[in-house]
Formats: structure tokens, sequence, C-alpha cells
């Protein structure tokens, strides 16, 4: 089962909840799709670890071909190429790989190339095996390199997928193979109000879901929890605002490993959700 | 106009918070939410109304004239996104589809035709004694979120030209909307939050910050959480020579406040007594490069 965590917010605790599920669940198979802020192997430290470059294609253009008919210039709406003095200049970080302006190039003057954005890197830490995603700094978008790592999502097992914070294009593309969606969400009025949206994001994808609520006080409100009750979602669990959980997470270190009662809790959160997936 | 930007890497560190108590603290008249894919500050500005309210076109997206189409592929053959789908008849899947307009170059039966689509809400508001707002909220399944980040800073510019400073929010990541948002932006205050994630995501900003060449300064939140791994940040930031703003406590009086749709600054409480302390000396850092 392909299990993607999301919240719109950030930091209501994806990655927390992703690498805890993961071990309790193991073997598995955790993806960390945050390829802008990937912190996951950070807490998994993953060991024999195997690095792939994720390339695209950009263009680039033959001077002696080049007319400066200006064709090219004119077709691309991504704004990633521009004519001056006597040749075509490509902004490489806007090009979106589409091919269109070698098609329309009526000199068959333009050629690709393939150019890095961010790496896959591959390893494993006990029993549960890690991909991580990682965008190189200064690129603007990590889509090629999620595509990469849905690529490693296995025919059978536990898959875990911890999403992007917010619900644009890049949270689209990582929940696109799930089969089950976990929202954690946190006991905040903006915790609420972005829970609100990736609620909708997951039901126009027709996707089977389930709210977690993190760092729950009892006897305070959750202004997230007030929002699962009116709208009748289903809640898998609650993990408590716990100094100790805060601190083992804030070392990066997995709580299931580390103490009985977490691994007992984040248990019964994923045989929750092996049910809810039913 | 000199902007303040407030980013910080990893999402949920407390940008909003912090940029919802400076513009309350130093009476900031001109402010933006950036974070068009989870915008919040509108919840801590209290706004009345809805605002002045403009679509967003983002890149088209094709359509396809069913009666022309003579469903001989090549389109889905061409398109790199896959937003094509040839079964019974020809369909593009618009979350797919990233507005090329290779398809409508290559249809032999000029069967396909771009289209504007309105991708997101734009607002603005404006009060005499709140001053002006800038927002906007991404329409789900599209990108270009980025284009939207700049058509908000620019609404703000126009409508608060004659402001001399503006405090805006940005999104968490390093990608498309933080790029958009850095530019123009005079001085970022980075807000992290000690844990390795945080520690690490600081790192990823702070080097995309300095690529764009913005000058950046560096506060903790909720800095008592794990006081090792704050004095490992400080060190960092002395490493990097990045000045280091201050620290804010984990306050449950500050979660309150926003809960009741406050600021931090609103109520008297230690997370709002350190906030004043670190705008104080973001300022001063701030005019300090002004006058190198």
């Amino acid at each position: 089962m392909n299990i993607a965590v999301l919240s719109g917010k950030g930091g209501t605790g994806k990655t927390m909840v992703s690498v805890n599920l993961a071990t309790v669940a193991g073997p598995s198979v955790y993806i960390d799709c945050d390829v802008e802020e990937p912190n996951g192997h950070l807490y998994l430290r993953p060991e024999d670890v195997e690095r792939e470059a994720v390339d695209v294609l950009v263009p680039k253009s033959d001077p002696d071909k080049c007319d400066g008919c200006m064709r090219c210039v004119e077709f691309c709406r991504f704004n990633a190429l521009a004519y001056t003095l006597d040749r075509l200049t490509v902004f490489t970080e806007m090009c979106h790989s589409c091919g269109g302006c070698k098609v329309i190039c009526p000199k068959d003057a333009i050629t690709e190339y393939p150019r890095t954005i961010g790496y896959v890197e591959s390893g494993k830490s006990d029993n549960v095996k890690i991909h991580t995603g990682i965008m190189n700094i200064g690129e603007v978008a990590g889509i090629p390199i999620i595509n990469r790592l849905l690529e490693k999502i296995p025919e059978s097992g536990n898959v875990f997928i911890d999403c992007p914070p917010g619900s644009s294009c890049s949270v689209m593309e990582s929940i696109k193979d799930a089969d089950f969606c976990v929202l954690v969400s946190e006991p905040t009025v903006f915790g609420a109000h972005n829970l609100n949206m990736v609620t909708e994001l997951v039901t126009v994808f027709g996707k089977p879901f389930g709210v977690i609520l993190n760092k729950d006080i009892e006897g305070e409100r959750n202004p997230s929890e007030e929002y699962c009750i009116e709208n009748n979602l289903k809640i898998l669990g609650r993990i408590p605002f716990d100094k100790e959980l805060g601190l083992l997470s804030s070392e990066a270190v997995i709580a299931a490993r580390e103490n009985p009662k977490f691994r007992n809790l984040f248990t019964e959160i994923f045989n929750n959700i092996r049910e809810a997936a039913l | 106009m000199k902007q303040l930007l407030i980013l910080s890497g990893k999402g949920g560190t407390g940008k909003t918070t912090v940029a919802g108590a400076i513009i309350r603290l130093a009476q900031v008249l001109a402010c933006a939410d950036c974070d068009v894919d989870a915008p919040n500050l509108h919840l801590i500005l209290n706004h009345e109304g809805d605002g002045e309210r403009k679509d967003y076109f983002g890149l088209p997206k094709a359509f396809i004239d069913q009666n022309a189409c003579t469903m001989c592929g090549r389109c889905s053959e061409m398109c790199r996104f896959n937003a094509v789908d040839v079964g019974e008849r020809t369909a593009i899947n618009g979350f797919a589809c990233e507005g090329c307009g290779l398809c409508e170059a290559i249809c032999p039966e000029n069967a396909i035709e771009m289209q504007a689509v309105a991708a997101g809400d734009l607002r603005l508001f404006k009060d005499e004694e709140k001053g002006v707002f800038s927002t906007a909220q991404l329409r789900m399944g599209n990108g270009t979120s980025g284009l939207l980040v700049t058509q908000v800073k620019n609404q703000l510019k126009n409508a608060a030209a004659h402001l001399g400073f503006a405090v805006i929010d940005g999104s968490p990541g390093i990608g498309c909307p933080v790029i958009a948002s850095l530019s123009g932006a005079d001085m970022v205050l980075v807000v992290t939050e000690p844990s390795m994630s945080g520690f690490s995501d600081m790192e990823r900003i702070l080097d995309t910050a300095k690529g764009l060449r913005a000058d950046t300064a560096v506060c903790v939140n909720k800095a008592d959480l794990n006081p090792k791994i704050t004095e490992k940040i400080k060190i960092r930031c002395e490493e990097r020579n990045v000045p280091y703003v201050g620290e804010i406590p984990y306050d449950p009086i500050a979660v309150k406040a926003v809960n009741d749709g406050l600021t931090v600054a609103d109520v008297k409480c230690p997370a709002g007594d350190a906030v004043r302390d670190i705008f104080h000396n973001v300022m001063e850092v701030f005019d300090g490069r002004r006058r190198v």
C-alpha cells in the first residue's frame, strides 16, 4: 500500500510521522518528496547510500544554423529564450523542458542536452529502504526529481511518501500514486485553515484519506479537530504534545525506535490507517 | 520601498507569527503574504471584508475542439508532460498540462487552442488605520506560484508606493515561490527552530539567498525546546557571517493568541517581548548595511 503523508501547512510533523510509521510498518519503503527541504534522511541515517543525478533536457542553439528568425523566442511561454545581438540566449532555470523550441525551429538549429537539477539518494536503515530527493540550490522546480522518486515505488509492500508542504503542483505530483493519504494537522487556526485546503486537494483527486491530530493538548481547543468533526473527517489518531517526543524529534531520533510507548502509539495509528484504507 | 522578507526553509517554524508581530509592533502599513500555496497572514491581520479581488491568470492550458480532432495522436506523442490521453477521444489532463503550447503548434488539424485559465485569486486590502495588505491564494492544481508571488508584490508596490517600509511573509522551501519573493527584498529574516531539520533547512535557505545576493539575518523560534541545537545554530551563523538577531522562547500564550486571531504583539507575553528585540536588531543590521 502506498501511503502519502501531507499537511498543507509546513512544520505540522509530516516527516516525524512518516519515519515513525515506516519504522513500525517495516519492512517498508520511505520516499522523501520534499525535494526542496528533505529531512527524512536526518532521522533514518541511511547506510550504503547510492546517488544518481536527475537531469532535464534544455536547449542550445547552433549559431551557424540559426538565422535569427526568433520563432522559438515567440513560442516559449516560459520566457526561457531571448535573442540578443547575434545569438540565442537560454535561461536554463526558466526552461520547462517541453522541447517545443527544437520542434518549432525551421533551421534545425536547436539541440538539447541534459542538465542536472538534483539527485536521488537511496539507502537502507534497518528494515526501511530510503529514497531521498534533493534539489540543487538555486533551482526553481523539483517535479522531475519527484517523478524519478516515484519510479522507485515497489510493486508491493508498505510505502510511505513524505510530501512537500503546500497544495500546489509538487504535492499533486507526490500523491498521484498514493492509495491512501494521511493528513497531519496541528492545533492552530493556521493548521486548520491549511488542513481545509489539502482536504479539498485529496478530495478532488479522489484519494481516500484520514487525519492525524498532532501536538494535541488534552483539554485545550484544537481548531483542526473542530474542522474534522464539522466535516465528518476520519481521525486516524492523536499524537499528544509530549516533551520527550519533541526533544527526540528535534534531535532527529526516531521515537518508535527509542521508547515502546511511542512504538505502540505509531503501531496503533498504522493499524488504523490499514483499517481505514480497506 | 524597503522590503523585509520573512523566510524559513522549513515550514512551521513561525514565519507568519513573527511577521504578524513585527507588523503590529512597528505599525507597518504595507504588508504582503507571498505564501500563495498556504496563506495564513490574513488570519491574524483581521482586515474587514473581502478586499478587492482579481483573477490571477497563470499560463494557459490546452483545449481540444473534438469536432476538428482526428485522433491522430501527434499531440500525445509530443507532450513531455503526459498531459494528453488518446482513448475514445483525445483528452487534456489540465493538472498535468504546463501550458507550453507545443500541442497547439503541431496539431495538423488546428484542433487545439491554448486558453487562459484563472489559476488563483489576488486580494488587496486597503484600510486607513491598518494600511495596505496584498495576498493571494493559488487555486488547487496549479503551478506557476512564482508568477503569482511576483503579482502579489507588484500589487503591493502599486498600492503602497508612498509607504517607505514593507513586511513580506514568505513561503517554506527554496524553490520557485521563494526565489520570486527574494527578488527586490532588501533584507531577509530567516526564522528557524532548534531541530536537526530546522538546522539543515536553514543552511539551504541561506545558500539560496546568498546565491541571489540577498542580505540575511537569523532568529530562532522556540529556542528553549532544544538549547543545544539553538547554540549550534548560533555558532553556525557566526561561521557564515550571518547576523544572529535573537531567540524567541516557546510560549503557550503566543499559541493561544494566534488561535484567537491576534498577533503575539497584541498580548503581554515573553514571545512578544522577544520579537520586539529581534525587530530592533534586524533594523539595526538593516540601517548599518544601508550606510555602508
